[in-house]
C-alpha cells in the first residue's frame, strides 16, 4: 500500500517535470535552429551570385507597404505623447522642455521600438506567410530544381532588405512623430515650427542618434531572420502557414524587447565610460 | 520484390538503348518508418516509365531523392551517368538543367506573372542556350506548345487548375530537359483536362524525344502513356512490365491497381 502511494507520487512528479521540460527543450531546440539559420544567412550573404534585383524589389515592397502604417503610428504616438505629458509639465512650469522631452524619448526609444513592433506585424508576418505558403505549395522545391539557391533568393534578400529598410522607416516614423507633437504644441502653446524643431535638435546629441540607429539595424535583422526562419521551415498544410505567420510575430516581438534591453544596457555602459 | 510476378511480367528491357537514369538499392526511412526498401529503377532514352503505388508508398519521396530535393539513407542514384551524391552544389544545379520536374500542385511562383515564371529557370541556365533566340521568343514558344500564349502577362491566381498545370508544363519544357519527372500530372483535374494534359505529354515526348518518369494513380493515364510500368508496393518495386502485361496479372496486389 505504502509502496503503491509512493509509486503514484513519483509518477505524478515525473510527469510534472516532463510537462515542464518538454516546452523548454523545444524552445532551446528552436533557438539552436535559429542560430544555425542565422549563421547560414551570414555565410550565404557574402557568396556569389548576388540577387540584387530581388533585393531591390523586397526593399521597395517592405518600405512602400509599411510607410503609411509607420507614418500613422508615429503621428499618433507624437500627438498622444505630447497631449499626455503636457498637463504634468505645465504643473511644474516646465512646458518649454516639451520639444526636448518628446525629441529624446521618440528618437532614443519610442520611435525605434514602436516602428519595429509595427513592422514585426506587417513585414515579419508577411514574410512568414509568404515563405510558408511557398514551402507548402512546393514553390521552394521548384526553385531549387530550377537550379536556384532558394535560401539566397528568398531568405538573404528579405533579411538584407528588412535590415536596411527598418532604420529608414524608423527615421520616417520619428520625423512624423515629432511633427505630430509640434501640431499639439502649436495648437495649445502657439509654438512656431522653427522654435519647436530648433529645441528638438538642440537637445539631441550624436550619442542619442547612433545607438538608436544601431538598435534599429538589429531590429530589422531580427524581423527578417525570424520571419524567414518560421516561413522557410513551415509545417505542411494551411494551418502550418497560419502558425508560421503567427509565431513569426510573437517570437519577433519578444526578441525585439530582448534586443532593446541589451542595447540600452550596452549604451548605458558606454555613457558611464 | 515479388520475384514470380516480376519474372512473369517483366518485359524484355531494351538494354541496347541508352540508360539515362538508374536507381540501385535506394533506402529511405523517416524515423522508424521505412518508406523505400532496396528500390531499383532504370530509365532508358525516349522511354515513358510509369510508377504506380498507393498513397504514402514513397513515390513522391523517390522522385524527390532523384533530383536531390531529399537526402536518402543509402543506395545509388545515377543521372546521365553521374552519381548525384558525388556532385557538388554547382554541378548538381547544372545537371538539374537536364531534368524537368512537373510538381503535383503546379508550384507556379505566386508573386510572378506567367512570363516571369517561365523566364525564371531560363535566366538561371542561360549558358545552356545559344544567343540566337532571345528569352521572349523562347517563353512564347514554350507557351504556344501548351496552347496558352495569351496568358503571358496573367498572374497564376487568374488561371484555372488545368491552365496552371499547362503553364507549369511549359516552364518544365523551357529548358528542353532530357528527362522529365511528372508527379501526378493529372491529379485534381477533370477527365477532359486530364486527357488534354496526357495528350500534351505525348506530344512533348514525340517532339523533344524526352525520357519521362510519370508518377500517377490514373490508370487511364498509365494506359495511354506507359512504355513500361513499375508497381511500388511496401517500398519496393513489386512488379514491373508493360501496361498490357500487368493489367492481366493474377496477383491480387497487382490486380487491385487495375480494378475499376
Amino acid at each position: 500500500m505504502f509502496f503503491n502511494i509512493f509509486g503514484i507520487l513519483r509518477d505524478s512528479v515525473m510527469s510534472s517535470i516532463r510537462s515542464l521540460t518538454i516546452p523548454i527543450q523545444s524552445f532551446l531546440i528552436e533557438i539552436g535552429d535559429l542560430s544555425y539559420f542565422t549563421a547560414r544567412f551570414f555565410k550565404e550573404s557574402v557568396k556569389r551570385p548576388f540577387e540584387f534585383k530581388e533585393f531591390l524589389r523586397q526593399c521597395y515592397y517592405m518600405g512602400n507597404r509599411s510607410l503609411v502604417l509607420v507614418g500613422i503610428t508615429g503621428f499618433i504616438i507624437g500627438l498622444v505623447l505630447t497631449l499626455q505629458t503636457r498637463p504634468t509639465l505645465l504643473e511644474f512650469g516646465a512646458v518649454s522642455w516639451m520639444p526636448s522631452m518628446v525629441g529624446i524619448s521618440l528618437i532614443r526609444e519610442i520611435g525605434p521600438m514602436i516602428t519595429a513592433l509595427v513592422c514585426a506585424g506587417r513585414i515579419g508576418s508577411g514574410i512568414g506567410a509568404e515563405l510558408g505558403s511557398m514551402r507548402v505549395t512546393e514553390q521552394i522545391d521548384a526553385m531549387e530544381v530550377s537550379g536556384t539557391n532558394p535560401f539566397k533568393y528568398l531568405v538573404v534578400t528579405r533579411v538584407l532588405a528588412s535590415t536596411l529598410m527598418i532604420p529608414l522607416l524608423v527615421i520616417v516614423g520619428d520625423a512624423i512623430g515629432l511633427f505630430g507633437s509640434f501640431l499639439v504644441e502649436n495648437a495649445k502653446g502657439a509654438v512656431s515650427f522653427e522654435l519647436f524643431f530648433s529645441q528638438v535638435f538642440a537637445s539631441l546629441e550624436f550619442g542619442d542618434l547612433l545607438p538608436a540607429t544601431i538598435k534599429s539595424i538589429f531590429f530589422g535583422l531580427a524581423i527578417g531572420l525570424v520571419g524567414c526562419f518560421k516561413g522557410y521551415y513551415c509545417e505542411k498544410g494551411t494551418a502550418g502557414v497560419g502558425r508560421a505567420a503567427n509565431s513569426a510575430v510573437v517570437f519577433t516581438s519578444l526578441l525585439l524587447f530582448v534586443i532593446d534591453f541589451v542595447a540600452v544596457f550596452v549604451t548605458d555602459i558606454f555613457y558611464e565610460l | 520484390m515479388n520475384e514470380l510476378s516480376t519474372n512473369q511480367l517483366q518485359k524484355e528491357t531494351p538494354e541496347s538503348r541508352e540508360l539515362v537514369l538508374e536507381i540501385r538499392n535506394l533506402n529511405k526511412s523517416f524515423g522508424d518508418h521505412v518508406v523505400l526498401k532496396n528500390f531499383n529503377l532504370k530509365l532508358f532514352k525516349g522511354e515513358n516509365l510509369v510508377i504506380m503505388g498507393k498513397s504514402g508508398s514513397g513515390k513522391s519521396v523517390m522522385i524527390k531523392c532523384l533530383v536531390g530535393l531529399m537526402e536518402f539513407d543509402s543506395g545509388v542514384i545515377s543521372v546521365m551517368h553521374k552519381d548525384i551524391t558525388s556532385l557538388d552544389q554547382s554541378s548538381l544545379d547544372i545537371l538539374r538543367g537536364d531534368i524537368g520536374f512537373l510538381f503535383q500542385g503546379s508550384a507556379l511562383y505566386d508573386s510572378m506573372t506567367v512570363r516571369e515564371n517561365l523566364e525564371f529557370p531560363l535566366r538561371r541556365h542561360s549558358h545552356l542556350f545559344d544567343t540566337s533566340m532571345d528569352v521572349d521568343q523562347r517563353v512564347l514558344e514554350a507557351l504556344e506548345n501548351v496552347g496558352l500564349a495569351h496568358t503571358l502577362d496573367l498572374m497564376p491566381s487568374a488561371l484555372s487548375g488545368g491552365m496552371k498545370r499547362r503553364v507549369a508544363l511549359a516552364r518544365t519544357l523551357i529548358l528542353q530537359p532530357k528527362i522529365i519527372l511528372y508527379d501526378e500530372p493529372t491529379s485534381g483535374l477533370d477527365p477532359i483536362t486530364s486527357k488534354e494534359i496526357i495528350q500534351l505529354m505525348q506530344d512533348i515526348q514525340k517532339k523533344y524525344k524526352t525520357s519521362s518518369i510519370i508518377i500517377t494513380h490514373d490508370v487511364d493515364c498509365a494506359r495511354v502513356i506507359a512504355d513500361r510500368m513499375i508497381l511500388l508496393i511496401d517500398g519496393t518495386n513489386y512488379a514491373e512490365g508493360t501496361f498490357e502485361a500487368l493489367s492481366v496479372s493474377k496477383d491480387p496486389k497487382v490486380k487491385a491497381f487495375f480494378k475499376r
